[in-house]
């Protein structure tokens, strides 16, 4: 953020608003029986009811329902036993029936709410509703014509739509991240921006802190990435500010952020109301959600990442950031769940999640791949923990373990003993050796005493080679401090 | 004769060899090229499909292969109900020419059970029309008299029917457009309750008020076609999911004991004398045979036509939002794309249409809709309630079906005056309850007179049981439209 | 009750029907008169009356998340009016979309 944005802030508050869609993950389309499928050739998925053809009526797919409901019981929304689809009014290529299914007066879902994670804490953002409806074709403008490709014209979305309470770019961002990872969590979406299964646009406007009245909005579109909706936000934010402060006024429109440029133009005046004509599409009777289906939904329903946010800190006393970390994808989560439930009991939460954040990920992350393709299962990993908890071997050691079993396969106890590398913490042993070392370094054991503090390192390595590193490292420093005299 | 065959006949004489389909549709195909130039009933005719489905039936009779239930039945479709590979226009010019990929669910309903299709009737264009005036192809006649109209917007069909030029019809009924035409052309026409019959196929007019049903010479007739016709359609979600009875144990039946309920509202002073005397007579007839008339009250009558007309044209002006040039049908090109939409369905869409179309539009814009579409589904509640009330007090409800015969071809010279010929039938369709018009006499000009009968939903039966009763009493036998009596 | 033409303009575009000048007129007045008999139901009272859709009353009923096999591109396409390959073809956008 730059110094002249930080100083209009502090008279100036922006409020933003969200509209999120969402591509519900179904093998056939909301209303159509056509399949779903990203990058088919084009207008390859299409039936007579895709196509609008006179006398078609469209039939409402059960998965579609289903997942909405997910998104619904997670973000805690009230729900609707009886919603109804309406029909949205408007000429374009790529709706071929001239208007959309989707829900107006009677949406399925209302006044949930997503948390966010923002600086550690937790800020909770209303929203006003959670809406089906169905997805429209692609428009391509080629020179003087546009092609239209009615594939993805009917896919089932959901759209989300926050309150306007979000007062910063940052947050905007924080929580269209936060609804993207709860959508993959509740397995609903796969919600890939690239190609389009998640989309944003914001409504923003400003006013002076401290008024309660919103300012004039304007709607920014054409947002695919988190990274360009802090800096369209942050844009239009400025863009804003620096018209009301000149003593202009701000036009309400809809704009369309350009990545390239680093800014956004209007598209045609908003005032241009397209009147919608809302009305209830009397294809469909009203959408029933009984307490068998909301049961179903409940019960199959994951620990959501905030509950386990907290739960991680309280339980397990992990750090915020090892804990956010943990949640931002359900693998993770589940990984550690199970790394927690494998193990014995001697060792805490934060040194499992600290095993798992280094070494796990770390390995992972090295060679591109996820944590569900980790070959290591929980099991072993917990049973490597142990080993170095519980003294069999050192964390040195265990390390070295980590990276062959994660290689192999191979059970780490397995590993330790055909390398013989368990731990020695034998005093009687151990005295032995560093006896044997202080006696043969005489010069150094000389200038040890002297004060030359760092020559205890030396007698700490000879121990380790004439152990292969073996020496139990406490009760060798132990037994080196009373055998040096200090 | 073989024209006027009802499909009992039909259906022995083909099964027994007595004639070959081959021979029958040729017979038919004769004969509408003597009658139909006159006529103008037809806007297609499939000499070839017919043909072709007569000769696989010839074809599967010889083999001894099972045959349907109205094999080789000669039947014509109106031109809104959707033919696989047969050209489809909803007698509009914006379908010009239009070949579906897919049969309505009625055809193929029809086809399975052996009928033969001849061709597809005209009819006002969309179904907007009570006098089939308003096709954009071509006029037709009523056959009783070809100066005047003979009713729609199932004109076509009625003419079919009537004239020997098919054994039965299938025709839509959104306000009275298979009731009104069948009783202008003295023939039987049912509209089922809604949702009796797939709509999957069906050009949508007016979705909460279409559906399909028989337009025949006689009313057992009609029982055998709504017997293949009814049914549950998982493609068309506003279907009932109620069992389907055997309309043919209604037929034969008596009227002892029927409470026959005659609302004032229905013979107030704009009734012709003649036709109020030919109702009377079937009155009498009913009860001499030992039915009961019982006086009843159905107070929001007169709010029936401002209701119809402002959810028809509502749901219309939604329905055709679909036509515009781009994925089928006629288009008008231009370089803009706006200018494209408006001028191909300122071309394409007839006076009428374009006539409900703008009303259907004012009536949606918000503002407007709480006053108009709203408030209209609220009084169509209140009509039902009327009905819900007088059927405590009797089992069907008995009204001219229109307030004069036949008027002459171009005497309606607003439109508002066309709206009042459906007067009698639009409550039916609002209330969603079964109708059927029965023939029960001629004018003094040789014109027939319709009888309507309402019944309680899902009550067809008791409407086939009673319509029947009247065609043996009152109705016409065998007199025939002059010019078409052989 | 008249309607004033600039309203049916508005409401010929919503529709996006082109209307000749006489076709405007015309519908002013006719749809006027038509209007004008929706007066009465201003006057019924529809307090606590639920809008009617069924006289059967029935729920939704849900399809399974089952794929059918779709038109091919070129049954999709036979009856455009004009065609690219395996698209539709329209006249471009004006600049600002809906």
């Amino acid at each position: 953020m730059t110094t002249e944005l930080e100083r209009m802030l502090e008279t100036w508050e922006p409020v933003i608003g969200l509209e999120i869609h969402v591509q519900l993950k179904t093998r056939s389309k909301a209303f159509s029986p056509s399949a779903c499928e990203f990058g088919a050739p084009p207008n390859s998925l299409t039936d007579p009811l895709v196509l609008g053809l006179p006398g078609t009526l469209p039939v409402f797919n059960r998965a579609a329902l289903e997942l909405a409901l997910r998104l619904g019981v997670a973000t805690e929304s009230q729900i609707r036993a009886r919603s109804r689809f309406a029909r949205k009014h408007y000429f374009y290529p790529d709706l071929p029936k001239g208007y959309q299914i989707s829900q107006y007066d009677e949406p399925l879902c209302e006044n949930g709410h997503i948390d966010i994670i923002a600086d550690g804490a937790i800020k909770r953002v209303k929203l006003q509703r959670i809406h089906l409806e169905e997805d429209a074709g692609k428009n391509t403008h080629v020179g003087a014509v546009s092609h239209v490709d009615l594939n993805r014209a009917g896919v089932p979305l959901v759209e989300v739509v926050t309150s306007p309470e979000l007062h910063s770019a940052g947050d905007a961002a924080e929580l269209m991240r936060s609804l993207h990872r709860l959508v993959r969590w509740l397995d609903i979406s796969e919600a890939d921006m690239e190609k389009g299964q998640l989309r944003c646009d914001a409504n923003v406007s400003v006013r002076i802190r401290g008024e309660d009245r919103l300012g004039t909005r304007t709607e920014l579109k054409n947002i695919n990435s988190f990274r360009f909706v802090q800096n369209a936000v942050e844009n239009e934010i400025l863009r804003q500010i620096r018209i009301v402060e000149s003593g202009g006024r701000v036009t309400r429109e809809t704009r369309l952020w350009d990545a390239n440029l680093g800014q956004s133009a209007s598209m045609r005046s908003k005032e241009e109301a397209n009147d919608y004509r809302y009305f209830p599409d009397p294809d469909l009777p009203p959408l029933v959600v009984d307490g068998a289906m909301m049961g179903g939904i409940l019960r199959s329903l994951p620990e959501l990442p905030v509950a386990r946010f907290e739960r991680y800190q309280r339980a397990h006393g992990l750090s915020a950031d090892d804990a956010r970390l943990l949640v931002s994808e359900r693998g993770l989560a589940e990984y550690f769940d199970a790394l927690v439930a494998a193990h014995p009991g001697s060792s805490s939460g934060r040194t499992l999640a600290n095993w798992m954040l280094t070494e796990l990920l770390g390995a992972l992350n090295a060679e591109g791949k996820s944590i569900e393709d980790s070959a290591m299962p929980p099991a072993t990993l917990a049973a490597l923990v142990e080993l170095v908890q519980n003294g069999t071997i050192s964390g040195k050691i265990g390390k070295e373990i980590f990276e062959e079993s994660y290689k192999t396969g191979e059970a780490p106890l397995a590993i330790v003993d055909r390398r013989g590398v368990r731990q020695i913490s034998d005093e009687h042993l151990l005295g032995e050796v560093v006896d044997r070392v202080v006696a043969a370094n005489p010069k150094q054991a000389e200038g040890y005493r002297a004060g030359k503090d760092q020559l205890f390192g030396f007698f700490v390595g000879q121990v380790m080679k004439e152990t292969q590193g073996r020496a139990n490292p406490v009760v060798t420093s132990d037994l080196l401090r009373k055998r040096l005299g200090r | 004769m073989t024209a006027y065959w009802s499909i009992a006949d039909t259906v022995r004489n083909i099964v027994s060899g007595e004639i070959t389909a081959t021979v029958l549709v040729e017979t038919m195909l004769d004969r509408i090229g003597k009658l139909d130039d006159k006529l103008g009933a037809y806007l297609t005719i499939d000499k070839a499909g017919a043909l072709g489905q007569a000769a696989a039936i010839d074809q599967k009779r010889k083999a001894g292969q099972p045959l349907g239930a109205l094999v080789g039945v000669p039947i014509s479709l109106k031109d809104n109900l959707v033919t696989k590979d047969l050209v489809t226009t909803a007698a509009s010019k914006i379908l010009d020419g239009w070949v579906p990929p897919y049969d309505a669910t009625v055809v193929a309903k029809l086809r399975a059970a052996g009928a033969i299709i001849l061709g597809k009737t005209n009819m006002d264009e969309f179904g907007m029309g009570s006098s089939t005036e308003r096709s954009a192809y071509q006029p037709t006649k009523n056959p009783w008299d070809t100066a005047r109209v003979p009713g729609g917007s199932s004109g076509g069909s009625a003419v079919a029917v009537a004239a020997g030029m098919c054994v039965g019809s299938l025709g839509t009924d959104t306000g009275g457009s298979i009731r009104q035409p069948a009783a202008f052309c003295g023939t039987v026409g049912l509209k089922p309750t809604y949702g009796r019959v797939s709509r999957w196929g069906v050009i949508a007019f007016a979705s909460s008020l279409d559906q399909v049903g028989p337009i025949t010479r006689t009313v057992a007739d009609a029982a055998a076609l709504l017997q293949v016709i009814c049914g549950h359609d998982p493609r068309d979600a506003t279907s009932l999911d109620t069992p389907v009875p055997s309309f043919r144990e209604a037929l034969g039946g008596d009227v002892k004991g029927l409470r026959i309920g005659i609302p004032a509202e229905y013979f107030g002073g704009d009734i012709d004398p003649q036709i109020r005397a030919a109702i009377e007579r079937a009155v009498a007839a009913l009860v001499e045979r030992g039915a009961d008339t019982v006086d009843i009250n159905l107070p929001h009558t007169e709010l029936a036509l401002p209701a119809y007309y402002l959810v028809a044209p509502a749901e219309a002006s939604s329905n055709l939002s679909r036509y515009d040039g781009i994925r089928y049908g006629k288009r008008v090109d231009a370089t803009d794309l706006l200018e494209m939409y408006s001028k191909t369905r300122g071309a394409g869409f007839g006076p009428e249409v374009k006539r409900r179309i703008m009303l259907g539009t004012y009536a949606l814009r918000s503002g407007y809709y709480d006053a108009y579409y709203r408030k209209a589904q609220q009084i169509r509640a209140l009509i039902k309630k009327d009905f819900d009330k007088a059927f405590r007090f009797c089992d069907v409800v008995l009204t001219p079906t229109t307030p004069t015969a036949a008027f002459e071809i171009g005497a309606k010279a607003t439109p508002f005056e066309m709206y009042l010929a459906d007067i009698f039938t639009l409550s039916c369709n609002l209330a969603g309850l079964p109708g059927i018009s029965v023939p029960c006499g001629l004018t003094d000009n040789n014109l027939p007179v319709g009888v309507q009968l309402l019944g309680k939903p899902l009550d067809e039966a008791t409407l086939l049981r009673a319509g029947q009763v009247i065609e043996s009493a009152v109705g016409l036998g065998d007199r025939r439209p002059p010019g078409a009596a052989s | 009750m008249a309607l004033e033409r600039k309203e049916v303009e508005e409401i010929a575009l919503l529709a996006r029907l082109h209307l000749e000048p006489d076709e405007l007129e015309r519908m002013q007045s006719e749809l006027g008169a038509i209007l004008e008999h929706f007066g009465a139901l201003a006057q019924v009272d529809t307090t606590d009356v639920a809008p009617m859709t069924h006289a059967v009353p029935k729920d939704m009923q849900l399809r399974a998340d089952e794929p059918q096999p779709s038109l091919s591109a070129s049954e999709a396409l036979a009856a455009a009016p004009k065609r690219e390959g395996d698209l539709f073809v329209v006249p471009a956008i004006i600049s600002g979309e809906p």
